[in-house]
């Protein structure tokens, strides 16, 4: 039996996961309010705020924005990061540490200085704030979570499965292809739904880099808040907190299944 | 090319475009801001390069810059120990509960995945004039008006800490979690007390993960620029949001590159300082 102690540290726990779900229940409680206010006290319940999301178009442009903007993210980003990731698991790579360390740079660096560093050099270069320069810093960001997260999934596969395949007569083209890039999927797919969620969140980068009139979900989130929180601000919350939080789930529910079915 | 050859080659085939980018969009944008920052706005509106001191003596030497520099410090080291005081016994309870530590872990890393500014802007629906818990109040009878509670220090620091929470509790269970639990055991078989055995076994050897996640809370913290924002009045600004003021509002860029520079010396000799005693290898094994 455990002590007093124990039961002390589990109160203590409870209440961290109260504190950090607090606000959020809160946010999605409030979204489903009838009441024109985005406050309490709660007059009904309704779906009335997620209707008028839909009919918002500039809610619906920065959706699209995010959605686009978050995808090429982790496309490009994941593509960087598995290619980085095979070589430093891989390989014995000389000056590995300072090769990490600089690959991981981007998440030391405040994102404020790595955003104003980005947006001067590129408009030093005649390039302005465009999508294009959104994206990059978008990549630069979020590829160091991609090249941990990669990484620790790729320690655990044996290299000796690539070599059997070898030694059979497949060419290094076919084994990485049939055989390492199947086993590699789970860590790719993590990686890449990490990217997509850190970039879809991103607010800060994003206020430096963004051209006029484009607005990215948290970017017109922030923008409406120099109003009032509007119950149609929690209605998008809710719905960000279910795509943030549902594709991670899916994610890993996906992979779970993969890797069921190959046995392993 | 024999085998050797191409074997040694290959890593840096695969390294060079990850190498490249952050070279390109990361470094070199430094090392131009460095020399940005000693360029000059004129009042026409060009800048004009040279080598002046003018924008670091403003930077340095104005007593409004270095209040706001220590203020933004002290905000961010309050952060971090409530972060370490909250969060480390959370992580001990999930590194040794006797349930499904995955499912306690990925429970609290679930605010994590939910966006910065809907976790920040949430707080205005519980602590606002009209939020949960003034509602609560004045209906339990507590209170007859509505408290003002909002837009201050205290409420910036309450923002910080539900955002950077998740990085302490992370990092400290990913060292309790580590430990050999024979040790403990060995310390009670010798007569210590459980108390003694945690304060003298358990905890030392869980301070790379303490020191791993209060890093990552005093970094991102003092380099918050929406929080304060937020969640602040107008006299709580931090200072980062000094920088955004005199890039996008000011258009000043030259003063721009130097705050910038000067907030990445201050918390880039932290990492040096933590590098040098404990090494990276505990940060990239907490993030990952």
């Amino acid at each position: 039996m455990r002590g007093l102690g124990w039961q002390a540290i589990r109160l203590w726990a409870i209440l961290v996961y109260g504190f950090m779900f607090l606000p959020i229940a809160v946010v999605v409680l409030l979204s489903f309010n009838a009441s024109q206010f985005g406050s309490f006290p709660m007059t009904g319940l309704s779906f009335r705020w997620f209707a008028k999301l839909a009919e918002n178009d500039a809610i619906i442009r920065a959706l699209q924005t995010s959605m686009v903007l978050g995808v090429l993210t982790a496309i490009i980003s994941t593509t960087l990061g598995v290619l980085a990731s095979l070589a430093l698991v891989r390989y014995r790579v000389p000056g590995s540490n300072l090769v990490s360390t600089v690959l991981i740079a981007p998440i030391l660096v405040p994102e404020v200085v790595l955003a104003v560093a980005l947006l001067l050099f590129l408009n030093f270069l005649n390039i302005n704030k465009s999508f294009t320069l959104l994206l990059m810093g978008h990549v630069t960001f979020t590829l160091p979570f991609v090249i941990l997260v990669v990484q620790a999934r790729l320690v655990s596969i044996k290299r000796d499965v690539e070599e059997a395949a070898m030694s059979l007569g497949a060419s290094p083209r076919q084994a990485f292809f049939q055989i390492t890039l199947p086993l590699l999927m789970p860590a790719v797919l993590a990686g890449g739904l990490f990217a997509f969620t850190i970039s879809f969140d991103d607010i800060t980068g994003t206020l430096f880099w963004k051209p006029g009139g484009v607005e990215t979900v948290p970017t017109q989130i922030f923008a409406m808040l120099r109003n009032s929180i509007s119950p149609e601000i929690n209605a998008l919350g809710t719905l960000m907190i279910v795509i943030t939080v549902g594709l991670p789930l899916l994610g890993v529910a996906i992979a779970r299944k993969i890797s069921k079915k190959s046995g392993t | 090319m024999s085998i050797e050859a191409r074997e040694r080659r290959q890593p840096w085939v695969l390294l060079s475009p990850a190498l490249v980018t952050v070279t390109l969009l990361l470094f070199v944008p430094l090392l131009f801001i460095v020399v940005y920052s000693f360029w000059l706005r004129t009042a026409t509106g060009a800048d004009q390069a040279g080598f002046f001191l003018d924008n670091w003596q403003k930077a340095l030497g104005d007593q409004f810059y270095r209040d706001i520099l220590f203020s933004t410090l002290r905000i961010a080291a309050i952060t971090t120990v409530i972060c370490a005081l909250m969060g480390y016994p959370a992580a001990y309870f999930i590194a040794r509960s006797e349930g499904n530590k995955g499912l306690l872990l990925l429970m609290l890393m679930l605010p994590f995945w939910i966006s910065y500014i809907i976790r920040t802007m949430s707080w205005i629906s519980i602590l606002g004039v009209s939020g949960a818990l003034n509602s609560a109040l004045l209906w339990l009878g507590v209170i007859s008006e509505p408290m003002q509670m909002l837009y201050n220090e205290t409420t910036v620091i309450l923002g910080l800490v539900h955002y950077l929470l998740p990085f302490m509790v992370l990092n400290v269970f990913v060292s309790l979690d580590g430990l050999d639990r024979n040790l403990e055991d060995a310390a009670n078989s010798l007569g210590a007390t459980k108390w003694q055995s945690f304060v003298n076994v358990t905890l030392p050897l869980s301070l790379p993960g303490l020191a791993a996640g209060g890093l990552l809370c005093f970094v991102l913290g003092a380099g918050t620029y929406i929080t304060p924002v937020i969640l602040g009045g107008p006299r709580d600004a931090m200072f980062a949001n000094l920088v955004f003021e005199a890039i996008i509002t000011q258009l000043n860029w030259p003063l721009g590159s130097a705050l910038s520079l000067m907030l990445l010396v201050v918390l880039g000799a932290l990492v040096m300082i933590y590098n040098r005693y404990l090494g990276m290898a505990q940060l990239i094994k907490g993030l990952g």
